[in-house]
């Protein structure tokens, strides 16, 4: 495969981590397609996937009108390499079960959601518009992982241990959320992305919330993993990108 | 040179042609009633450009809708348009016309309560009378239901499961 190499200012970095952990956790979404514990649930984690599906086009669309360089959506993500991608290392995580999925898609919804509210001020009109449309999905997810996380953490004996299992494994990834490096301030600077210490308190408030009612107690703040945002990955997200890039992998000239 | 009372009539035939285009998962509604259609308007090299948005990002069906509007006005004889993508103004479900909110209810789609806004993270669900008898003794099965835009609910009255046009 012909790899593409972006060109990264603090624009477009940004809009790459974005949308990469948007495909990526879109990915192991879709994973469970077919194999929920039940029919709504496996129509509500494809609705999801969808969801995150679409905010990546957009935003991968943008960062390319950005870029200039006359790419598309496709070549930035089916193109690029594991190094190459930017999204936290929370999203390429093994999906798990269904504990650890629907975990996952709380920790990172109830950060979309106070986010992508701020990303709606953004002085970038196209990710204002992004931002806009994605807000309102991500309340979604936010209610439905939220009310998940609550059945299972209050539930049976197995329930509560699988989630208690999940909350250890996936908490030390949490950080990620909300580091700042250079390229991040100077977007921030510029108004075009919110400070992450804006989004950590309603952040805070929703997990602060659900745990309580869930009966999970927050883990200590601790050492946290770091990396994915700057192209250092977990061994799993090349083999997600083998199955993923598949297509365009084996027959480069392919559209659809 | 085209005078201003062809271009007039070339405008009102697109139009008239971007009216018929449905929405492929609710055949019952117009794109124009559903709030997707934005504008349809004459570009200065004469081709017809328009303008249509996503109820939700990852919305399948608007490459669908675009194919179906090009198909429209060039079988209206206009040639083929350029069909855009906006994503400003955010969509809405207080987009949907009345006539949109009836042809719903008549597909048995319960429509979204106007201006009824989000509610709250978490707690009581929205009031969402029967799309057919009109009950309001009505629960949710799924938060997701068959298209991205969608809910499950079932009316307790008449035991009819139905579909919900989410509001958002």
């Amino acid at each position: 495969m012909t790899t593409i190499a972006v060109a990264e200012t603090p624009l477009t970095l940004g809009l790459l981590r974005l949308a990469d952990t948007a495909l990526v956790h879109s990915h192991r979404l879709s994973e469970w397609c077919g194999h929920a514990p039940m029919l709504e649930e496996d129509l509500a984690l494809a609705n999801i996937a969808l969801d995150l599906l679409g905010q990546a086009r957009a935003l991968y669309t943008h960062a390319a009108a950005v870029e200039g360089a006359g790419r598309t959506e496709d070549d930035l993500a089916y193109r690029r390499d594991a190094p190459q991608f930017r999204n936290v290392l929370m999203a390429e995580l093994p999906r798990g079960d269904f504990a650890f999925t629907i975990l996952r898609g709380f920790l990172l919804a109830a950060h979309a959601l106070p986010f992508w509210q701020a990303t709606a001020g953004s002085r970038d009109a196209t990710l204002a518009a992004i931002a806009a449309k994605a807000e309102k999905e991500a309340a979604y997810h936010v209610r439905h992982c939220g009310e998940w996380v609550i059945r299972l953490g209050d539930g049976t004996g197995e329930s509560r241990r699988r989630m208690l299992e999940a909350l250890d494994t996936l908490w030390p990834y949490t950080g990620e959320l909300f580091e700042v490096d250079d390229a991040d301030r100077a977007v921030i600077a510029d108004g075009i992305l919110p400070d992450p210490a804006v989004v950590r308190a309603p952040w805070d408030a929703t997990i602060d919330r659900v745990f309580a009612e869930a009966g999970l107690d927050r883990p200590a703040e601790g050492w946290m993993q770091s990396g994915g945002r700057w192209g250092r990955h977990t061994e799993h997200l090349g083999h997600l990108l083998a199955v993923m890039q598949h297509l365009p992998r084996a027959y480069p000239d392919a559209t659809w | 040179m085209v005078s201003l009372s062809d271009r007039d009539r070339t405008l009102a035939a697109a139009r008239a042609a971007c009216a018929r285009v449905v929405d492929p998962e609710i055949p019952t509604l117009s794109i124009a009633d559903l709030g997707v259609l934005r504008d349809v308007r004459l570009g200065a090299d004469g081709v017809i450009e328009v303008d249509i948005t996503p109820t939700y990002s990852g919305c399948p069906a608007m490459r669908a809708i675009a194919l179906d509007i090009e198909a429209a006005i060039e079988a209206a004889g206009l040639g083929r348009p350029r069909v855009s993508l906006v994503l400003t103004p955010a969509w809405t479900t207080d987009w949907i016309t009345p006539a949109g909110r009836e042809a719903l209810r008549r597909a048995g789609i319960a429509p979204p309560t106007p201006g009824a806004g989000r509610r709250a993270l978490f707690g009581a669900d929205e009031l969402v009378p029967c799309p057919r008898c009109g009950a309001t003794d009505t629960e949710k099965l799924s938060e997701f239901g068959s298209t991205a835009c969608k809910a499950l609910w079932r009316c307790r009255a008449c035991r009819e499961p139905f579909d919900y046009f989410k509001c958002h």
